[in-house]
């Protein structure tokens, strides 16, 4: 496996020499690789990363989202279907959302919640052969930053590896940004991001910004940050 | 002409992601002959065309100038029996990807061209796939030369031509297009030739990956 890792991959390509883990000696594939008998070849053209001590994956560049258990996302309430919400959350199908998924929602208590409104929400089912359903709440019944995304703000589209990007602990973009311009900002795995600044000026710079960086690497990060931050200081 | 000169393709060139709304696209050009595809998945099905254990693939062949007609639907059969085998439908039942191939210009060895450009929108679009696919056209003129992806001038002129498409894993056949009069060890000369050609069009596919990974890095 040493000579693929942080290698290019592509679809067919047969790979070999995973290290297990020594506690189960199983040998864990994600996205981007598929188990055929005895063989494991890749699915998707991409680089092929390792994690300790025995996940494997491809990294690949895409936009359309499939939905997983347990991903944050921002969807779009689509419709009403009886005591469910419809939400489309950019995959194949549209995704249920329970009334009762809310927290402090019960039969008599509905929650405040309109067609056309943005949440945020957990998913809890979501597979090839069932129709995803939404939740706002965790485990515990609390909402933790999850429901209605209301008062303003913008909601844009960019690809999933730039979400992801941005997300990693190693990416300075959303720490550099809330120094010079603060922020509220909700970011869906299902490449949909919301983010709400202190003024439209604001609002608009750093929704330019965030597709921006798919390239970047934390040095251009930082020259790209400085320079908004000149150019928006001329509007004040 | 010397046999290594016949093994020659055209120079290709391809660049992808270049459209904004489709979830993958590639234009690919093969000397003159150009094709730009987008690729649209896995998304919504209508209820009518939905398979419960697999995705549907649709593909919708667009010619340069008039409408799409009897032709056009035989080509796009040819590329969605191809595209199908390729892709890992059943990851993804009941849903559909669509594939739009444009034609832009018809130098000689269409059929291959957009079957390879249809190939590289589906790895753009990071589309789940078991193979790649490459594809080869190789005509025989009327001396009984090999011509590889000829020119429209020598595709018109020749007694038979073939297409031939391969897959990465073990090289073997997943697509014929035949068409003319022509004897079995012609047929199966010209697969071997094209076999050989298909392995630098695989090259070409993970150049093209790794110049967008180090882009990325």
């Amino acid at each position: 496996m040493a000579d693929h890792l942080g290698k290019v991959v592509i679809p067919g390509q047969v790979l070999k020499e995973f290290q297990e883990s020594e506690a189960t000696s199983k040998v864990i594939i994600g996205p981007g690789l598929r188990r055929e008998s005895d063989l494991i070849l890749a699915s998707k053209a991409g680089v092929l990363r390792h994690k300790q001590p025995n996940f494997y994956w491809v990294d690949c560049r895409q936009k359309r989202y499939v939905p997983a258990r347990a991903e944050h996302v921002i969807g779009i309430i689509a419709g009403k279907a009886g005591d469910v919400f419809k939400v489309d959350i950019g995959g194949s199908e549209q995704a249920t959302l329970s009334y009762l998924a809310f927290e402090g929602a019960t039969k008599r208590n509905r929650p405040d919640v309109k067609v056309g409104d943005l949440v945020y929400a957990r998913l809890v089912v979501a597979n090839k052969d069932m129709e995803p359903e939404l939740v706002c709440i965790d485990s515990n019944g609390k909402s933790n930053g999850m429901g209605v995304i209301r008062d303003g703000g913008f909601m844009f589209s960019c690809s999933l590896n730039t979400i992801r990007k941005i997300l990693s602990p190693d990416c300075i973009l959303l720490k550099t940004l809330g120094k010079s311009l603060p922020f509220e900002i909700a970011v869906g795995v299902n490449g949909r991001v919301w983010v709400k600044g202190r003024s439209i000026q604001e609002t608009i710079a750093i929704v330019n910004a965030i597709p921006s960086i798919e390239f970047m690497n934390n040095d251009q990060i930082k020259t790209m940050c400085r320079k908004l931050f000149d150019a928006m200081t001329g509007f004040d | 002409m010397s046999a290594t000169d016949l093994s020659r393709l055209r120079p290709m060139t391809c660049e992808q992601s270049h459209l904004t709304r489709p979830d993958g696209s590639a234009s690919l050009h093969q000397g003159n002959t150009s094709v730009l595809v987008a690729v649209y998945g896995p998304g919504e099905v209508k209820m009518n065309k939905e398979i419960i254990d697999k995705s549907t693939v649709e593909v919708m062949y667009k010619p340069k100038t008039g409408l799409p007609g009897c032709a056009e639907k035989f080509q796009e059969r040819i590329l969605r029996n191809t595209c199908e085998t390729i892709i890992a439908t059943t990851l993804h039942p009941r849903t559909s990807i669509d594939i739009i191939i444009q034609e832009m210009q018809n130098s000689g060895s269409l059929l291959a061209c957009c079957i390879n450009a249809a190939c590289l929108a589906l790895m753009d679009a990071a589309v789940s796939m078991k193979c790649l696919v490459a594809a080869v056209t190789c005509v025989i003129d009327s001396e009984g030369e090999k011509i590889l992806d000829p020119t429209d001038k020598q595709e018109s002129e020749a007694i038979a031509s073939f297409v031939f498409a391969f897959d990465n894993r073990d090289f073997n056949v997943i697509t014929v297009h035949s068409k003319g009069s022509y004897t079995n060890e012609q047929l199966q000369s010209c697969l071997v030739t094209c076999r050989e050609a298909s392995v630098s069009i695989f090259q070409f596919y993970r150049d093209l990956v790794t110049k967008m990974v180090e882009k990325n890095l």
